[in-house]
């Protein structure tokens, strides 16, 4: 198994690519049905009635599918530990039927852990774009990583 | 808040209700959407500093939406059966301050909360006000677990 990647290997200025994702309409449905059963997720007419402006997916499912790519394409790779939170979080576009999302994850900056010894946490900021290129979700948050020494 | 913008008072609370998260739900959530390892099974929650299997933050944060759809389509409904107009509720444009407190564990119930801590008018769009609140959630011990400061639109009284 190759080694996971620990706290000490991330520096500020970092940037992963967290790949791509196209977002179905049965995807938004099944989300919003489930979690956010508000008309301009369900329907299209009510989404053109919207600020909308179509039927668009919830901003927790767009927030939850990046959360994927982030998981697949970067923590699963890594140390990591779970987060304590999110600093900020915008939804900046909707996200419709057919689009397709690319993020990734900048290092903006890491701190050791004076609680918890064998960990760090590193402040991760997330951006997702569509297929124009338009930002469509920026977070910034902390996510601890285990480091080196206590994986050994 | 089946009420228009006009109509919330800051300090306002509104209960949103319970949810208990089983494990099958902790586990197909993660798997669509947070496939990290401690929200995957027992057996690898065990491994790690959670010591036992948890929700996607992602997850605590889907089923406050839901409690909160929930409530303001059953308050919308009571208006109308009063025979008012209910006000409509808009998208938000992001949050800040969002918390994961503690771990929710397979088992745990969560009970959601909105307090109202702001109001802003919405230069832009006149029919539409923005108000800001803190959502809470405490477990079945009476603990904060999740918290965040909450922006949504919500519709103006017609002049």
């Amino acid at each position: 198994m190759t080694e996971l990647i620990p706290y000490e290997d991330f520096a500020p200025g970092q940037e992963y690519d967290l790949g791509s994702l196209t977002v179905s309409r049965e995807e938004i449905l099944e989300f919003a049905g489930e979690f956010d059963p508000q008309p301009f997720h369900l329907d299209e007419e009510a989404g053109k009635a919207s600020i909308l402006g179509g039927l668009a997916a919830s901003g927790w499912h767009t927030g939850s599918m990046v959360m994927r790519l982030l998981a697949e394409n970067l923590l699963n790779k890594t140390t990591g530990r779970g987060s304590p939170g999110i600093g900020k979080l915008q939804w900046l576009r909707p996200v419709f039927p057919g689009d397709t999302l690319s993020a990734k994850a900048e290092v903006l900056d890491m701190k050791e852990l004076r609680s918890r010894p064998d960990l760090g946490l590193v402040n991760v900021r997330v951006t997702a774009v569509n297929q124009s290129g338009d930002n469509v979700i920026i977070w910034e948050n902390p996510i601890l990583f285990a480091k080196r020494e206590v994986e050994a | 808040m089946s009420g228009f913008f006009e109509d919330i008072e800051i300090g306002e609370t509104l209960e949103l209700g319970d949810h208990t998260f089983s494990a099958d739900d902790i586990i197909r959530f993660a798997r669509k959407y947070d496939p990290q390892p401690f929200h995957l099974s027992e057996e690898a929650a065990a491994g790690t500093h959670f010591g036992r299997l948890c929700a996607s933050g992602w997850h605590t944060a889907a089923i406050f939406m839901k409690l909160w759809v929930t409530k303001h389509q059953a308050l919308q409904d009571d208006a109308r059966a009063a025979g008012r107009t209910p006000a409509r509720l808009g998208p938000s444009p992001g949050f800040q301050d969002l918390k994961w407190i503690r771990p929710v564990f397979a088992g745990d119930t969560l009970r959601y909360s909105r307090i109202v801590t702001g109001k802003t008018e919405s230069r832009s769009r006149p029919e539409w006000g923005l108000v800001h609140s803190d959502m809470l959630a405490h477990n079945q011990d009476g603990t904060l677990v999740f918290s965040f400061k909450g922006t949504v639109f919500v519709e103006r009284k017609r002049a």
